[in-house]
């Protein structure tokens, strides 16, 4: 018989559709409806992994998403092939179906037999702390031995090793209240809330089923009805609203500001087959005006020793196992409670043929009207009892308890044998998100626990969340937190707990391991030890035992913790505090937080007008922000050194064209425009004719370099401004910065143009030749359109701005044209040019080219705190100019610094050898270290026009050091160089200097 | 993310703004005539006060405004938004419309 202990009738569970899952390469059994955790217990087995530190052995603890030890590896569709496995998925949420593929984690070479078990005879060193006690000396130990040790045993589960295949969608959405959770608070809130049909209410559940805590009832009745006809009913009515959206399988996992929650609804995993197309999971951002948390609350475990036994679950788990899914865990049954909620499932149990005994904590006149209904079913209580420990290893065989004194010892053990225990501790509301908006907690005495407290967005908790635990009650609570009323009668809950955070017991308590936090292997020993070294914060607590950290983040676990630590310090567990609570609340995966973001999608690439033609003739091309540009243009077989050789060499000597489409450009434009550039750029721009084009240089208000680009006067109210390429945003930012809030009064209009203006560079002695017969209106001898000139007029019969501007030192055209004719005005030139010699190069030998001239580029001589002197161009700035923005601070003292680093030319003393752009620079290689660096290299290359390497740095005194012979780091050690003028390339003929 | 009340263009979601800092924090008028300890003050020193704070935000993608916005540092509730130049307007903590009040309208 495949499923042993599955009951013969009963269960959620669609027997009409049997399903197979492998687990570990053999085949469980099961039924629709169930998870991998319920078809599991029907095998008869609790092993679904070892521990995280000890290797122990783990079965299931939880029906749900707080599950710490039934971690496993799913393949989604094998029959796919790679890439669908992720791990870490709750054994207790996976929803079943046939073909998935899983596998425990955590032990090797197998779950039965695990190598790794040894650390749990190996637990002294293990103790809070352990990485840090250990892995501290010898210091050569950490990159051989150490970090790898390290790295093979952190973490849990495998990384997947291929990029995943699947696709995921990203939804936004606006509601006016969003209910998260579908029990019995979530439904009724969803119903009040939808009563106005004009209100969009989105209601999300975790599980693929509503319900909540009343799909595992099958006692309590609501209105004279079973609680489950009761969901059915809920939910019908719900669907039947035209305003109100249901989401199963879908997790609420953070609360962001003003109303921003992410959930992701797992669209296809539970789906027999996934058409393809079909996105994987979707992410949800929704925008509540109102957020109704119905969250529900967790169990807390007991803690006593070895009460990680496979077989020890929560009672609440044993519970919906054998109502929810007609599995029983086991065939008799031991209920360990300190409170009145698990006698439900004791009942439940024996009403199901286990036989049962209760052992309870408490006395019995602090039990309530459960223990005579336990009594009454026949079930054996013995009340003031603890329990002492948990026999058995791969699987509980029994408990070991004993009474309780009037004066705390205990009196004579008995052993209980079982293979199955279902604790409870009590319950712990599930305030994670409530605490992720922001909303302070409150400690409540009586019901031992923390509950949301005064709200700071627009959300309300009802229910279990805000630790209201009767049914009716809860209904109720759901209805007024939508601001409606729904009076029900229901049967009464069993609540009520004794808070206790260690059992008692007379083992010796350093010998024992008796858990707090199952995920993390934390033992109470673990965290008593940690505050005897003094971690007392809660906070450090967590980080120093890590209890509280992983998937489950503490839903079990935390509670009893705080309660551990309060008790060994004797203070009120308010005092403590709790940590705090993060986004995520379950684990989300990667694919469903990138979404459709990926690959071409990831960042959008800018590409020019010209970007085809560069692409059809076979160009390298490099990212610029978030441009492409072409890098070079490579003929035959040429490497990117052979290419920028001939580039450089046909720009100097003939004439090179070059795509400069991605400068930044920004009209300024208005009577007072050129007031405005006088406050914006260091230079003076009232004296600067129509027609004529000069270098602006931006600075900071911090006196720093900010951007630089040459500037042409269309008209007097006309400037055509250009930036860097990376530079654009961040200059009309800037520039709007100003007028907008300091001087409003200036009549100025920002306009960018770049996207509007492509620009093609005609640079070389034979620029002009090549462009002449094809400009009209535009006189272009060297009388009339000098260097550093502009004027409008029409090139191929399309109009033009034509810049007389030289970043090579060779005369120089950059022709602005409309970008939609770009493309057409650059083939006639280069056709045209094929006589002339002409050669397109890319930004590698535009690079050369001006490092040649020594002209900078903002942002790799610069780097924020270089002034205009420190890179040479001190003339640029004006002195006439009552103000400007960043001229204040250059008074400042530190700013005229003789030793500042300044920007000059390095010449390595080997010419062969191209200095490593950002290497250190020193005078005594032989200094002790920290060796004291007077520079570092900015720009780089080799030069065919100079026959060799050159470089520029930015060296401290540097030009006052002429001629000095300096020291450079490289890879391999210290290379000579010797400090030169940053200008390295004389241009014959016609002077295009600045 | 917040959600932030262009004065030009209405609520929208935070990712279309970008935040700039203090507010009211102008620009001295002669800066080469105050000393560099003022001249610091202005350009580095905030206040980054625990409460309500003033702070200048651009509406880069929508209608390209700066504005200013009083915004409580502790909840990153936004008190109000108003245009530039305009002065700080006199709330105060007790100000801060309270969550009940927010709920119903």
């Amino acid at each position: 018989m495949s499923q042993p202990f599955r009951k013969a009738a009963g269960g959620l569970i669609d027997r009409s559709k049997p399903i197979t899952v492998r687990f570990n390469g053999k085949m469980l059994h099961g039924f629709r409806g169930d998870t991998v955790a319920s078809m599991l217990l029907a095998s008869g087995s609790h092993l679904a992994g070892r521990s995280f530190k000890y290797h122990r052995p783990r079965g299931i603890l939880s029906h749900g998403s707080d599950e710490p030890n039934a971690l496993l590896s799913v393949d989604w569709r094998p029959e796919k092939g790679a890439g669908r496995r992720d791990p870490n998925n709750r054994a207790s949420v996976v929803e079943a179906r046939s073909n998935l593929a899983v596998k425990t984690q955590n032990h090797w070479p197998s779950l039965e037999r695990d190598v790794g078990a040894i650390n749990d005879l190996l637990s002294p060193v293990f103790v809070a702390g352990f990485y840090y006690k250990t892995f501290m000396w010898p210091r050569q130990f950490w990159d051989k031995v150490y970090e790898p040790v390290i790295r093979r045993a952190a973490g849990l589960g495998e990384a997947p090793t291929v990029s995943d295949p699947d696709r995921y969608a990203n939804r936004h959405a606006h509601a006016d209240i969003l209910v998260v959770g579908a029990g019995p608070a979530g439904l009724s809130a969803a119903l009040a809330a939808s009563e106005d049909g004009t209100k969009r209410v989105l209601l999300a559940d975790e599980g693929f089923a509503f319900g909540g805590a009343l799909l595992n009832d099958v006692t309590s009745t609501i209105d004279g009805m079973p609680a489950r006809a009761w969901v059915d009913a809920m939910v019908s009515a719900l669907d039947a609203r035209e305003n109100v959206v249901l989401l199963p399988r879908t997790t609420v996992f953070g609360y962001y500001n003003h109303n921003h929650i992410a959930m992701v609804e797992r669209v296809a995993d539970h789906r027999d087959q996934a058409p393809d197309g079909l996105a994987r999971e979707r992410l949800w951002q929704v925008r509540a005006g109102k957020v109704i948390i119905a969250a529900g609350s967790h169990e807390r475990p007991l803690v006593f020793a070895n009460n990680d036994r496979p077989g020890i679950m929560l009672a609440e788990s044993v519970r919906a196992f054998i109502n929810r899914y007609a599995v029983l865990p086991g065939r008799s049954l031991v209920v360990a409670t300190s409170g009145a909620s698990a006698y439900r499932t004791a009942i439940d149990a024996a009403n199901a043929g286990m036989p049962v005994t209760i052992v309870d904590i408490r006395l019995g006149e602090d039990c309530g009207p459960e223990l005579t209904e336990a009594r009454a079913a026949g079930i054996d209580v013995l009340t003031g009892h603890t329990v002492v420990k948990a026999l058995g290893k791969a699987r509980v065989t029994g408990l070991v308890v004993a009474p309780i004194g009037h004066d705390g010892t205990l009196g004579a053990r008995r052993t209980l044998s079982c293979d199955c225990v279902a604790m409870s501790g009590g319950w712990t509301p599930s305030v994670h998100l409530y605490s992720q908006s922001r909303g302070k907690l409150a400690f409540d005495a009586d019901l031992d626990a923390f509950l949301p407290g005064q709200s700071v967005q627009n959300e309300v908790s009802a229910g279990a969340c805000r630790g209201i635990y009767d049914l009716a009650d809860i209904i109720a609570d759901g209805a007024k937190a939508a601001g409606g009323t729904r009076a029900v009668s229901a049967s009464r809950t069993f609540t009520g707990f004794q808070p206790v955070r260690v059992l008692p017991t007379d083992e010796e308590p350093t010998k024992v391991k008796a858990f707090v936090d199952f995920q993390n292997d934390v033992t109470a020993k673990d965290i008593r030890l940690a505050v005897r070294e003094g971690f007392e914060s809660i906070e450090h607590l967590k980080r120093y035992t890590t209890t509280g950290m992983a998937t489950d983040q503490g839903k079990t676990s935390n509670m009893n913790a705080l309660g551990l630590v309060a008790g060994i310090l004797d203070r009120p567990l308010p005092a403590i505090g709790t940590t705090t609570f993060r986004p995520p609340y379950t684990p989300v995966s990667f694919g469903a937080l990138v979404g459709p973001s990926r690959e071409k999608s990831f960042e959008p690439v800018r590409t020019t007008a010209i970007d085809a033609w560069a692409q059809a003739q076979g160009a390298a091309f490099e990212p610029v922000g978030q441009w492409r540009r072409a890098h070079y243009f490579p003929q035959g077989s040429e490497d990117m050194h052979a290419a920028v050789a001939r580039e450089c060499k046909a720009v100097r000597t003939t004439v090179g064209i070059f795509d400069a489409s991605t400068l930044g450009k920004i009209e300024v434009v208005g009577p007072d425009a050129a007031e405005f550039m006088n406050r914006i750029y260091t230079n003076a721009w009232t004296k600067l004719k129509v027609g004529g084009c000069r270098y602006g240089l931006m600075l900071g208000e911090n006196g720093f370099v900010m951007d630089d680009g040459v500037v042409a006067r269309l008209a007097e109210d006309r400037f055509h401004v250009t930036t860097t390429t990376g530079g654009a945003p961040r200059v009309i930012a800037h520039m709007e910065d100003y007028l907008q809030t300091e001087w409003p009064e200036l009549d100025v209009f920002l306009t960018s143009i770049t996207e509007q203006y492509a620009v093609i560079a005609l640079q070389g002695p034979n620029a002009r030749a090549v462009i002449e017969p094809f400009v009209s209106d535009i006189d272009l001898s060297e009388g009339a359109f000098p260097h550093m000139a502009v004027r409008e007029g029409f090139i191929c019969g399309v109009p033009t701005r034509l810049f007389r501007v030289s970043f090579t030192g060779e005369t120089g055209f950059e022709i602005n044209v409309p970008a939609d004719y770009a493309e057409a005005v650059w083939k006639t030139l280069f056709e045209a040019g094929q006589t002339h010699g002409i050669t397109p190069y890319g930004t590698e030998t535009m690079h050369v080219l001006r490092c040649e001239m020594g002209f900078i580029i903002v942002g790799q001589e610069t780097d924020g705190t270089a002034t205009p002197d420190d890179v040479g161009l001190s003339g640029l700035v004006s002195k006439v100019k009552p103000d400007f923005v960043g001229k204040r601070s250059l008074a400042r003292a530190d700013m005229t610094k003789p030793d500042r680093k300044q920007l000059v030319g390095l010449l390595a003393a080997n010419a062969d050898e191209v200095l490593d752009e950002g290497a250190m620079i020193v005078t005594d290689p032989s200094a002790p270290v920290p060796m004291p660096m007077i520079g570092h290299v900015t720009s780089s290359y080799h030069s065919s026009n100079c026959g060799r390497s050159i470089a520029m740095a930015m060296i401290k005194g540097g030009r006052s050091r002429l001629g000095e012979s300096v020291w450079v780091t490289t890879p391999k050690g210290f290379t000579q160089a010797t400090i030169a003028p940053a200008v390295f390339h004389e241009v014959q003929g016609e002077t295009t200097h600045a | 993310m917040l959600l932030i009340d262009c004065p030009n263009c209405g609520r929208r979601p935070e990712s279309e703004f970008h935040c700039g800092g203090e507010a009211h924090i102008a620009r001295p008028e002669s800066p080469a005539a105050i000393d560099d300890q003022a001249w610091a003050e202005y350009l580095y020193y905030r206040t980054n006060p625990k409460g309500l704070h003033a702070e200048r935000w651009r509406h880069g993608h929508g209608c390209g405004r700066w504005f200013n916005a009083l915004r409580d540092t502790v909840s990153d509730r936004i008190v109000t938004t108003y245009a530039m130049g305009a002065p700080r307007p006199g709330a105060t903590d007790a100000d801060l419309p309270d969550p009940a009040q927010v709920r119903s309208a």
